[in-house]
């Protein structure tokens, strides 16, 4: 079957090496609870063009990277009425944040709520400095996301599934496979259903969150999670929720959960 | 009082909601899907029905229909099976109920239902990602069905 002015589709066989340095898993067997949905998952870098690639191998090329060195002098700004920087009280985010974007969302405990990496900052920011919570993906919330996130870069992401986040997990399953909007599709129709295909020019990825915040070639910015899955529900025609809702919390700790295994990419490029 | 009439049935023809239109609600899917009868009783307009089908804005069905016959419009995609040849393949009746509801004969289908107005989780106002302010329109008109499964009968490999 030849599809005319479409190229043939599936993931490419190249390897990702961040500064030559680098190795990054982003093919991985797919997490025993994706049994007889996907065999193996994989990073949406597979999908892009070979220039888009990569703009995202070298940090001197990953216009990304611009928007960590500006979250580092956030993170040791003092702000609120304690007078504290995130610096003051996780000094060196190489030391205090490694291995944490891998695990986020999570539930926690104590607030008995998942929460994503932006909820744990808003709390920090609003109990422990006195200082007003961040816009949810707002350019600052999702620099300083993508700047947390190059600290575990190359760790596989790791989120778990159990105990207390458990229900917030089978809702955003739910989300999932619930087909929205007039044009009726649901995630997995395009993600999991036609991952490999063109739809129309755009080449279907997983729809994975390894690599998030994503640089857009796009809109020129880092790009969260939460706006990314409000694009995609609003092309099938659908009242959308919000960045920050309940539904999309529950969406993304399911999501980042089918790309347990891959190696946290943020921040990404993608067009 | 006769050029009354006549000018009340002109409005009504240029309305698109002429007497003999089928509503959504209305169409006649046999068991199969197929839908014998037009839906508006005026023959299909293929070199309209070719323009619905690449228009994104419209049918948008090269998204995921390769059609060699539309090859000047650029991107077309793989979701769906290759169309050429259809007109062979299938019957008016069927292609008919296919593309007004897609899902009448193929469960479950990944292809929208464009003559429908109802039954849809979380609707919005087209591509506007809010909620819809007024009743939903079907993705296509009645017309607009009738001029694609023209051209789609076109599509002969004999
Ligand atoms: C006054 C101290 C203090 C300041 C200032 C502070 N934090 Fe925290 N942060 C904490 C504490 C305490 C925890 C552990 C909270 C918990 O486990 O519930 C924490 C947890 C975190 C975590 C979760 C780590 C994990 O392993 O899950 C992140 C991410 C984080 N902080 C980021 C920030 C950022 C970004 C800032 C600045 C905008 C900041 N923090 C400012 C005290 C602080
Ligand atoms: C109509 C098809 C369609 C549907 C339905 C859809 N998406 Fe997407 N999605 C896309 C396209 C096209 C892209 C851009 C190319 C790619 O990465 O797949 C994309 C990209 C993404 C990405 C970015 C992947 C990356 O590596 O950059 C994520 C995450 C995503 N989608 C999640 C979702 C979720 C969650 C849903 C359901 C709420 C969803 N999508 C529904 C078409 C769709
Ligand atoms: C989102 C994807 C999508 C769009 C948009 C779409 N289709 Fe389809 N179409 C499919 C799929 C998938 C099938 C295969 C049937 C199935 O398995 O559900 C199909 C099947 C068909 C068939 C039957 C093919 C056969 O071999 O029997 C016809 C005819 C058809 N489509 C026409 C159209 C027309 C005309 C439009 C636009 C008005 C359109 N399609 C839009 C996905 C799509």
């Amino acid at each position: 079957l030849s599809a005319p002015l479409a190229m043939a589709g599936g993931a490419d066989d190249d390897n990702m090496v961040i500064n030559g340095d680098t190795d990054m898993t982003t093919k991985a067997a797919a997490a025993a609870h994706l049994d007889g949905a996907l065999d193996e998952v994989i990073s949406g870098w597979h999908f892009r063009s070979d220039e888009t690639q990569q703009l995202q191998l070298d940090d001197f090329d990953n216009p990304g990277m611009i928007f960590v060195d500006k979250a580092m002098d956030t993170w040791n700004a003092a702000e609120g009425t304690e007078g504290k920087a995130c610096a003051d009280c996780h000094d060196d985010p190489a030391d205090s944040m490694a291995g944490v974007r891998a695990t986020y969302p999570k539930w926690n405990e104590a607030a008995g709520e998942v929460r994503t990496l932006q909820m744990q900052v808003n709390d920090c920011r609003v109990n422990q400095m006195g200082a007003e919570a961040w816009k949810y993906d707002a350019g600052t919330a999702v620099d300083m996301e993508a700047m947390i996130s190059v600290q575990s870069r190359g760790m596989p992401m790791n989120v778990a599934i159990d105990g207390g986040a458990a229900d917030t997990w089978a809702k955003g399953k739910e989300l999932y496979y619930t087909r929205t909007g007039q044009l009726e599709l649901s995630c997995a129709n395009c993600h999991e259903d036609n991952y490999g295909n063109y739809i129309r020019a755009d080449h279907l990825s997983q729809g994975q969150t390894n690599g998030f915040p994503a640089y857009r070639l796009k809109n020129a910015k880092l790009n969260g999670v939460h706006s990314r899955f409000k694009g995609c529900v609003r092309d099938t025609r659908a009242e959308t929720y919000s960045p920050g809702s309940a539904e999309f919390i529950a969406l993304e700790l399911y999501v980042a959960s089918r790309g347990n295994g891959l190696a946290v990419e943020g921040p990404s490029v993608r067009n | 009082m006769r050029l009354t009439i006549i000018t009340a049935a002109l409005v009504l023809a240029a309305g698109m909601s002429a007497a003999e239109t089928v509503l959504p609600a209305d169409v006649a899917y046999g068991e199969d899907g197929a839908v014998e009868m037009s839906l508006t009783g005026k023959a299909g307009d293929a070199a309209e029905g070719a323009i619905i089908m690449s228009s994104k804005g419209r049918g948008n069905c090269i998204s995921c229909h390769a059609v060699t016959a539309l090859n000047d419009a650029p991107f077309h995609g793989e979701v769906g099976p290759m169309l050429d040849g259809i007109g062979d393949v299938r019957s008016e009746a069927e292609i008919r109920g296919i593309v007004a509801d897609a899902k009448m004969t193929f469960e479950e289908s990944l292809m929208p239902s464009f003559y429908k107005t109802t039954g849809y989780i979380r609707p919005g106002n087209a591509y506007t990602g809010k909620a819809p302010t007024e009743e939903l329109a079907p993705l296509l008109s009645a017309q607009d069905i009738e001029d694609v499964v023209a051209f789609l009968l076109t599509l002969k490999d004999s």
